[in-house]
């Protein structure tokens, strides 16, 4: 008979989960979900070894265990602490973890910069959330943001080393999915970055999902860039048998119409992707003819991308042609006629990398 | 019949007196209220020569600024058209190329910016949505047009003259 294994009881804002030993709290916590789970920006359960950079998962372990019970003396990283049998947790309860967390997501955006107008993460940005829920409202910092030179990682990757927050997430990306790893960071402290030690290009293939654990806009897909924003694209289910073994060649694809502008991998509650998908998928497949649509994908409901899609939507039905005994209503205006935007000459979504202005003034053919 | 209301009034159906048969004294009494009327206030303005002050917090027609250098503040956000609650508003756009750095602000910008203002209830949310203050509501109204075609608004209807190019 197999030896039953014994389950630790833990306490997460008087929430009692029973969990494995060796779990961490921040698991723990996401097995209760809703509230209680604290925000990560660089752990991500799929990536070994990743979590205890960023802190914004602080935690106060109010009681160590059944056998120890005194209290933890300092905040602890959630990600990177393990349970233990009757350890009670405060995280939404104590306003000391509450402050403290306001604290580094200042931390955070001390050299971030305020560029989500330009940024193409804007909407489904990690850090944009963390901020909005746990941030104060304004600077108190004075002084130069940090700039970098500008590293060019290929026609597929952008890099803006100005907004990365040194999660790591992206060098353990390509450490276990990719055959050889091109990049890392270099320097230390305030100089530490993001970059290949000699001008190479990222060119692996799996290094693209760096761009979807990217918790802000650091690492973009270049083959999207300035396209569209993430809420005027539709997102939709999607699959294709793809050559590479290794790749599931289930996406997520975000169209306008039958333009297909973006290929990510499908992300979970917790903005983690749940199947790592290839290069050949994400960037060289922009034609729905290559994919097999599933549908709509579900979005909350809450956010910036559902904005604007209606869903369930019930149309009365137009009695007009009725009453005009069958006849159509005159159309008096068609504003494709007019209109400059979405010209069907000028197929953005077929461009290589953004558009510049020669794509737009192109003449009328 | 019953009535619906308690206000309904029996027509009076009794023969005219000889004061009303005479009509003169209601004419009188009517044409003193219209004389009367002749040398008051008047209520309206002679409207081409004769222009009525906007209130300040009129929402006019829009426009989408510059900035000191005379280069366009908008970068294409999404921010107005997200906010519009008519959809008037849709652009596209572009990234900026090595030497374009005296026409745009930004590293992105709108390369077409269209409102259309036969959808617009210029109701302000563009204006307050906007984070870089490019997209504001002058003290003008659209003006009216023969073909609905003059309504769509595209960048060059838009835009504020470049200070800079017209000096």
């Amino acid at each position: 008979m197999a030896e039953e294994k014994k389950l630790f009881k833990v306490k997460i804002d008087n929430i009692t989960v029973e969990v494995e030993p060796g779990t961490t709290i921040l698991n723990a916590a996401r097995g209760i979900g809703g509230d209680v789970v604290p925000p990560a920006m660089c752990y991500y359960s799929k990536l070994q070894g990743s979590g205890g950079k960023c802190r914004t998962c602080l935690v106060k372990v109010t009681k160590g265990s059944e056998a120890d019970p005194r209290p933890m003396p300092k905040l602890v990283a959630s990600c990177r602490t393990t349970v233990m049998d009757g350890m009670e947790v405060a995280n939404i309860t104590s306003p000391e973890v509450l402050d403290a967390r306001k604290g580094i997501v200042e931390f955070l955006l001390i050299n971030h910069p305020l560029d989500c107008p330009v940024c193409d993460q804007a909407g489904e940005c990690d850090l944009q959330d963390l901020s909005y829920e746990h941030g104060a409202e304004t600077t108190r910092y004075e002084f130069k943001r940090r700039t970098f030179d500008k590293v060019d990682l290929g026609e597929h990757i952008q890099l803006h080393m100005t907004r990365c927050i040194l999660c790591y997430r992206c060098v353990f990306t390509a450490d276990q999915l990719t055959e050889k790893r091109e990049h890392g960071i270099l320097d230390r402290g305030d100089h530490s970055q993001i970059s290949t030690y000699i001008q190479q290009n990222l060119d692996n293939d799996f290094i693209g999902n760096v761009i979807d654990v990217c918790p802000v806009g650091a690492l973009t897909d270049k083959t999207a860039r300035f396209k569209n924003r993430v809420w005027f694209l539709k997102p939709v289910d999607a699959h294709r048998n793809c050559d590479n073994p290794k790749c599931c060649g289930k996406t997520v694809l975000w169209m306008r119409g039958n333009e297909i502008f973006r290929v990510t991998a499908r992300k979970d509650q917790f903005g983690e992707v749940e199947n790592w998908i290839c290069d050949t998928c994400r960037f060289d497949k922009k034609d729905v003819k290559d994919w097999v649509v599933e549908g709509p994908r579900n979005i909350d409901r809450h956010s910036v991308i559902s904005q604007g899609h209606y869903v369930n939507t019930v149309q009365p039905k137009d009695p007009l042609v009725e009453v005009l005994d069958g006849r159509q209503p005159q159309l008096l205006f068609d504003i494709h006629t007019t209109s400059q935007v979405n010209r069907p000459d000028i197929d953005l979504s077929k461009i290589d990398g953004p558009a510049h202005s020669d794509d737009f003034n192109k003449p009328k053919s | 019949m019953q009535t619906l209301t308690n206000r309904a009034k029996p027509v009076d159906r009794s023969p005219m007196t000889f004061m009303e048969k005479m009509y003169l004294p209601a004419i009188f009494t009517g044409m003193g209220i219209t004389l009367k009327h002749l040398f008051r206030r008047k209520a309206t303005v002679a409207f081409p020569e004769q222009k009525r002050q906007f209130s300040p917090v009129f929402r006019g027609l829009h426009v989408l600024n510059r900035d000191e250098e005379g280069r366009e503040r908008c970068t294409a956000c999404g921010l107005c058209a997200v906010a519009c609650p008519a959809e008037a508003i849709t652009m596209e756009a572009a990234e900026r190329k090595p030497g374009e750095e005296h026409l745009y602000r930004e590293e992105k910008y709108a390369a077409r910016y269209e409102i259309n203002m036969l959808r617009c209830i210029f109701c302000g949310f563009c204006e307050e949505a906007c984070p870089k203050d490019a997209v504001y509501m002058s003290e003008t109204f659209a003006p009216a047009n023969y073909q609905r075609k003059g309504f769509i608004y595209g960048k060059q209807d838009l835009l504020i003259p470049n200070p800079k190019a017209d000096k």
